[in-house]
């Protein structure tokens, strides 16, 4: 195995063609380019007031898109989930509420952030 | 070199084993299962150090080698028929990714109604997946070309799966002396397969991901048809490569027989080939100028080599053993888009012939040959015919 690291240019500096790697690699992180929660038509809400930090909608997510903080409560990141509603689905309290995406909600405060890599 | 009698399945075998693989996925699907086997008698013995993977369904046997391939390995698995079409999308999937990984399909007919027999229906409909599409017709032939695919398809300029194609029952369970090359020259020569971006959870990365329109989903398929056109210029090269090394040259991406001089020729894939030189040979001894060509890639298609034979002969015959519904036979239709270019075009008539393993006997080839002198005589009568079809008594045959 080649362990030597190559030249990597990142996706999106490439210019054509000839610049790419033959395979569909990403040399970099996409997540600041595929905001994918344009994509939703309804989205989760999670009624704080009854959830038992069980973690079940953080497991089954997809898209890596609930989040935990550092009160030890599940958020959605709202700039990456595309609504599928496993989550609501999974949580055995019922308090993840499918709601269309243009409902008004009044938002949780977000809470203060977990260092990166020590979430949940 | 040690020679040996065996059938084509353990030729196959014997070629990844030669070839230095590593990992081996495939499920037993007949006429295929004693390649299975006679790996499973590798691992057994010992002779096989590699990873053996069993696994459910042909989909999965196909996934495994792909994801192995992608950590750097040289990986093989074998098939056919409904083996082959459940792998379909994982056949795009190696090409797509970029994975050399070896295959080995025992053509063999699409039920229903079940049929074991060789047709190459199975092949044909692999022909957009980017894999490169070989036919042959030997057990030697097998083993010789598994080698090579590793060799062409390896090359930093190609990386793309490839497809060894070996008619059911008449390669695959048929014995023939064959010659085993030295496992350690052949690995020398192969060298080792190094991937260009290879999975390693030291250095990750992305495979696979989404690209949007804008992005470079076309740029990626305009490298894999880079590849391909590189392949076609490679097979020869290699093949001229291995016959210095092994003393076997099977030919580039064509293989002309007793052409020079001839006034009609047919052109066709596969173990028919075998028997189409007998019936050249014993015409040409009752002196017909009847010459054949052995379509070896049918990816990479040999455009370049069809469109410079068909400048010397002015009619040829193509036979298909499988169909195009709405169509006529592929290898015909990709036989004439290759020539319409030419200022001359030469006059290509199509026989449909052994599909479904239906014998083709000599004096069948025998007729096919009459019949295309008969179109250089009189004119294209029908663009495409069915040989051997048995028909109402007041339909005469298309080939009599």
């Amino acid at each position: 195995m080649a362990k030597e690291k190559k030249e990597t240019r990142g996706r999106g500096d490439w210019k054509t063609y000839a610049d790419m790697p033959p395979g569909p690699i990403s040399m970099k992180s996409t997540r600041g380019v595929s905001l994918t929660g344009g994509w939703r038509t309804v989205k989760p809400v999670i009624h704080l007031d009854e959830c038992i930090k069980c973690m079940t909608c953080w497991k089954f997510c997809p898209d890596v898109s609930i989040v935990v903080r550092k009160d030890g409560y599940p958020r959605v990141d709202y700039v990456y989930c595309k609504g599928c509603g496993i989550c609501a689905n999974e949580c055995p309290k019922e308090c993840i509420e499918m709601v269309l995406e243009d409902t008004p909600v009044t938002e949780e405060p977000e809470g203060e952030a977990v260092a990166e890599g020590k979430e949940a | 070199m040690a020679r040996k009698v065996m059938t084509g399945n353990s030729a196959t075998a014997y070629g990844a084993l030669v070839s230095g693989v590593e990992v081996v996925s495939a499920y037993p699907i007949t006429p295929q299962t004693t390649v299975v086997e006679k790996i499973a008698e590798f691992v057994s013995d010992g002779s096989f150090k590699g990873k053996y993977i069993c696994v459910e369904s042909e989909h999965s046997a196909l996934a495994s080698c792909i994801s192995a391939s992608q950590t750097g390995v040289r990986t093989f698995t074998a098939t056919s028929s409904q083996g082959l079409l459940l792998m379909h999308e994982m056949v795009h999937w190696a090409a797509n990714t970029r994975s050399p990984v070896g295959l080995v399909n025992v053509n063999r007919a699409v039920g229903p109604p079940w049929s074991i027999w060789a047709d190459h229906t199975d092949a044909i409909a692999q022909r957009d997946t980017g894999a490169l599409n070989i036919f042959v017709e030997s057990a030697q032939e097998i083993l010789d070309m598994v080698i090579q695919g590793y060799k062409v398809c390896e090359d930093p300029d190609v990386l793309l799966p490839f497809i060894i194609n070996a008619d059911a029952f008449f390669l695959s369970h048929t014995f023939e002396p064959v010659d085993v090359p030295d496992a350690k020259k052949v690995q020398e020569w192969l060298g080792k397969y190094e991937a260009p971006y290879p999975l390693d959870p030291d250095d990750p990365h992305g495979y696979g991901s989404l690209t949007f329109p804008h992005q470079w989903y076309m740029e990626l398929r305009y490298n894999i048809k880079r590849a391909m056109d590189r392949s076609a210029e490679l097979i020869p090269k290699v093949s001229k490569e291995f016959a210095k090394l092994f003393g076997r040259d099977h030919g580039g991406n064509v293989e002309e027989y007793r052409t020079k001089d001839a006034e009609v020729a047919l052109v066709a894939m596969g173990t028919m080939v075998s028997t189409a030189r007998d019936v050249v040979d014993k015409m040409r001894d009752e002196g017909h100028k009847v010459g054949l060509v052995k379509v070896r890639s049918f990816r990479p298609f040999p455009q370049k080599e069809l469109r410079d034979i068909a400048e010397r002969i002015p009619v040829l015959g193509v036979a298909d053993r499988c169909y195009t519904y709405g169509q006529e036979g592929p290898l015909s239709t990709e036989a004439r888009a290759a020539v319409y270019t030419l200022k001359d075009r030469p006059v290509i008539k199509n026989y449909v012939i052994g599909v479904g393993g239906r014998d083709i006997h000599v004096n069948v080839l025998r007729k096919v040959f009459l019949d295309i002198e008969k179109v250089k005589e009189k004119g294209l009568d029908k663009e495409s015919v069915w040989v051997g079809l048995k028909r109402p008594p007041d339909e005469p045959p298309e080939v009599m």
